[in-house]
């Protein structure tokens, strides 16, 4: 709270900096802005940045620095008894003493209460020095700013020059993204397998993540064979897959050779529905409607059917990718030159023989591409493969049987109680970066692939 | 045509005949090919028929709740006492004083909820003058008797298994002769956070923790997508930089959502030491989802302004930067918000992410801050898709489709924006 209260400040502190610089740069020309090297605006905000930004940096230094700093500092002036538990306690003494402090949770001993009070106090007085040289740091340049301003100040190039800093800045988020995501799995991961060999995870066919968390409980040894995980996986998405290439394929063509314009004008944006609808829902919708109802449908005809069958997950993931296939197909099939359907039409064949002989074939790459790019979708989708398909780890291809998913195994071994470091959790990082690498792979390849193919006819 | 050209010799006549009947099967191949085409997108859609439908079918009823009326001595002792609980059991036992043991007094008492107290709270709340006399109060009956006024649960008296025993249904028929029971509209599912109890369970924390959520991702990801976007678009050289910038994006914009959220885990939660299962670190997760969407977004929309309006901009004397905000970034806004509202959506529905930074926790609370812990919509209906029992199903779908009207709001939103300004140069 005091926190938004000192960023209000600070931004009435940068208007009112836009608003004396813009002020002070039209005094110094008496009213004559065409005599400014920049446009009076631009030394407004010239000020108001040099306000602004060195103040919402020291902030930004204490939100990243005050955790650190305010532990070093209560642990230092806890009692000696205390300083001499072990880490693990030490910090669980540590995690009362600030919700004590900061929740008011009641204390359970005089040392702790002693503490909080410590730490209330000393965060209270780095929040205030901190605010004051904030605050102070923006009225010092708010002035330094201003005083400066003469006629000839390029202002507007510096200022051109901060917002392009910026600019690049934010595209560098994206590449840090990747490589915080790659760093962190890799990390991870390295650590699991020095618990657990990469021959084993890769090439196990046993899978029982549940460690003994004591050396005397019974049971659970662990077991992270991957390969059941895999094959699951693989079982799952081929299903979606069967079902939704050939209709998301030939909705395609109807929708981009046959339908009339009013038709496609309704029909597509019902379609594209079906892939705005969360993955939760249609969780639910396999779990509660098309999984009984195969179970039922399977026990009528003979067949025993899981009722966390790989088939109706698989099913229901193939509806949602549906609109996916359709939509990448629909769009190379119309980037397929007319004058080629022109020909075949010439010499005779009828629409449908054009498509199937003639456009199909030049707009294969470009199928390839968007199957392969679906393909990787439904591998690394989530939801429905945790509400529908069970967490059994067999190893089957029989798609009537319960089989278990990696991203379902990661969701399972994440959510919940976890301490970080034992194998389980570590587990799910090295199953993230297989999902990782796999989906990336699947989409650079078809990336270049549909790349390769819009080069051919563009 | 045959029989018109009777002059045709023999052997060209049979390969006119062939022909002809060679043609008539490639038109019914067309047909069929044709037909098969339709019954693609028909059969899709009726999926989507279907989902819809299951969804509204299960959900529909839950937007109601079933009350039930007894007459409750507002006793002094007891409201001072605060022991509002035992006043409601004693309420509903003077309703039916021919109740004697322990089981039969506990079943009666499960007729309504076990939150029924805050009705009568409420009544003292809106009435202090009613301690002491007896009034008639509508007070929130249990799931199981919600379900059974539903239809949900079998009221045959007799059924093995069954969730109301003999004695709770013919109390109920007793009750429903007497007027005493009604469905009312629930406010409870659109007011309160989440509960145990079905008909206490409501999805106002999660509305609020998906409010907060976004508004954090929209925070981080507009500026940093227009960014990016008018960077890669209007000012980056071509070289080998901004190429690999470029892949990454598009890259990104494949990765599982899953994956995400171990990135959140493992830098944000465990790293950086943020809170578990508060908005803040999952707007930043789902700000980094959207991330790609709004840049592709808007560079396409960047794309689409036209190189005269920058060659006038610049031959008057603006600066590159100048054209870019003054000209070509105002034309091209409404792409840049039709892009950024349909990620949000987007956003919006993402589950698994969020389930990986602890989202999942169950939490009674309204957050009051993005830091306090909370649920989003997305995770409330995995929670409930996950409970047992039956009054839990019509509530998921009930949430589901809270979800889908905040959806299709946002999705009309960006259509119409689209139709508003759509601009053809």
């Amino acid at each position: 709270m005091t926190l938004f209260i000192l960023t209000v400040v600070l931004l009435a502190l940068t208007v009112l900096g836009y608003r004396l610089g813009r002020g002070r740069a039209l005094a110094v020309v008496e009213g004559h802005p065409r005599q400014l090297h920049s446009l009076p605006s631009y030394h407004g905000y010239w000020v108001a940045l040099w306000c602004g930004l060195p103040a919402l940096a020291v902030i930004s230094a204490w939100l990243a620095f005050e955790p650190a700093l305010l532990h070093a500092l209560v642990l230092a002036a806890l009692p000696a008894e205390l300083q001499a538990l072990s880490d693990e306690r030490l910090a669980l003494v540590y995690n009362e003493v600030r919700n004590v402090a900061r929740h008011g949770h009641p204390a359970s001993s005089a040392a702790v209460a002693e503490a909080a009070r410590h730490y209330a106090s000393l965060r209270q007085i780095l929040f205030i020095s901190v605010a004051t040289g904030a605050l102070a740091l923006a009225v010092a340049g708010l002035a330094h700013a201003r005083a400066r301003i003469t006629v000839s100040l390029r202002t507007r190039n510096r200022v051109e020059t901060i917002i392009r800093v910026f600019l690049i800045a934010a595209s560098l988020v994206a590449i840090l993204t990747t490589v915080g995501i790659v760093l962190s799995l890799l990390f991870e991961s390295i650590r699991f397998f020095q618990a657990v060999s990469i021959w084993e995870f890769l090439f196990g066919t046993s899978w029982s993540p549940q460690m003994a968390i004591r050396s005397d409980q019974v049971g659970s040894s662990g077991a992270f064979g991957a390969v059941p995980l895999f094959a699951g996986t693989l079982l799952i998405a081929g299903i979606a897959m069967i079902v939704a290439v050939p209709l998301g394929l030939l909705s395609a063509v109807y929708m981009s050779e046959y339908a009339a314009p009013k038709f496609r004008a309704i029909a597509k944006p019902l379609l594209e529905v079906l892939a705005g609808i969360p993955t939760v829902v249609y969780g639910f919708f396999a779990a509660l409607t098309v999984a009984p109802f195969l179970r039922d449908a399977g026990s009528a005809i003979g067949l025993s059917v899981a009722s966390e069958s790989a088939l109706a997950a698989g099913l229901v993931m193939g509806i949602m990718i549906i609109p996916f296939v359709s939509s990448l197909a629909d769009d190379v099939i119309t980037a397929v030159p007319q004058s080629l359907r022109e020909g075949s039409y010439g010499l005779g064949a009828t629409k449908s023989e054009t498509i199937t002989q003639v456009v199909l074939p030049a707009a294969l790459p470009g199928i390839v591409g968007g199957v392969l790019l679906a393909a990787s979708r439904a591998i690394g989708e989530t939801m429905i493969v945790v509400m529908a398909a069970g967490l059994a780890a067999n190893l089957t291809a029989n798609p009537l049987e319960a089989v278990t998913t990696v991203t379902t195994q990661i969701v399972t071994l994440l959510v919940g109680d976890q301490e970080f470091d034992s194998p389980k959790t570590l587990a799910a990082f090295a199953l993230g970066l297989v999902l990782f690498t796999v989906t990336l792979a699947l989409n650079v390849v078809a990336l270049s692939i549909v790349n390769r193919y819009r080069e051919k006819y563009d | 045509m045959t029989d018109t050209s009777t002059a045709v010799p023999a052997a060209t006549r049979q390969s006119i005949d062939t022909a002809a009947a060679h043609l008539k099967r490639r038109y019914r191949a067309e047909r069929r090919f044709k037909a098969v085409g339709l019954g693609a997108i028909l059969l899709a859609m009726g999926f989507l028929v279907l989902l819809l439908w299951t969804i509204i079918s299960n959900g529909a009823s839950a937007f109601m709740q079933t009350y039930i009326r007894v007459d409750v001595t507002f006793d002094a002792a007891a409201i001072d006492g605060d022991d509002l609980p035992g006043l409601v059991k004693s309420s509903i036992q003077q309703r039916f004083p021919a109740v004697e043991s322990r089981s039969e007094k506990r079943e009666l008492a499960g007729l309504l909820s076990s939150g029924a107290d805050l009705d009568i709270r409420r009544a003292l709340a809106a009435d202090p003058s009613v301690k002491g006399t007896t009034q008639p109060l509508w007070m929130v009956a249990s799931d199981d008797v919600d379900m059974a006024m539903k239809g949900y649960v079998s009221r045959q008296p007799g059924l093995a298994g069954n969730r109301l025993t003999d004695r709770q249904i013919a109390w109920l028929a007793e009750l429903e002769a007497a007027g005493a029971v009604k469905k009312r509209f629930n406010t409870i599912l659109l007011s309160s956070g989440d509960s145990r109890e079905p008909e206490l369970a409501g999805l106002w924390g999660a509305v609020v923790g998906s409010v907060f959520s976004l508004a954090i991702t929209l925070l981080v990801s507009f500026p940093l997508g227009v960014a990016t976007a008018v960077y890669l678009e209007e000012f980056a050289p071509k070289n080998r930089w901004t190429a690999l910038i470029e892949v990454n994006i598009n890259n990104l914009a494949a990765v599982p959502s899953v994956v995400f959220g171990l990135l959140g885990l493992a830098i944000f939660l465990n790293f950086l030491g943020m809170p578990r299962s508060a908005p803040l670190v999952g707007g930043l997760v789902l700000a980094l989802i959207c991330l790609p969407t709004i840049i592709i977004a808007g560079r396409a929309a960047l794309k689409a302004v036209p190189p005269s309006i920058r060659e006038a901009a610049l031959g008057l004397g603006a600066s590159k930067q100048q054209v870019v905000t003054d000209h070509v970034l105002p034309l091209a806004m409404p792409g840049i918000m039709t892009g950024t509202i349909l990620g949000m959506a987007h956003a919006l529905g993402e589950t698994a992410p969020l389930l990986m930074i602890g989202m999942v926790a169950f939490i009674v609370d309204i957050p009051a801050t993005p830091l306090d812990p909370s649920a989003v919509l997305p995770v409330q209906v995995y929670l409930w898709a996950d409970s047992p029992e039956r009054a839990f199903v019509e509530r998921t779908s009930a949430a589901i489709l809270v979800l889908l009207v905040f959806l299709g709001a946002m999705n009309l939103a960006a259509i119409m924006l689209r139709k508003k300004f759509e601009r053809r140069w």
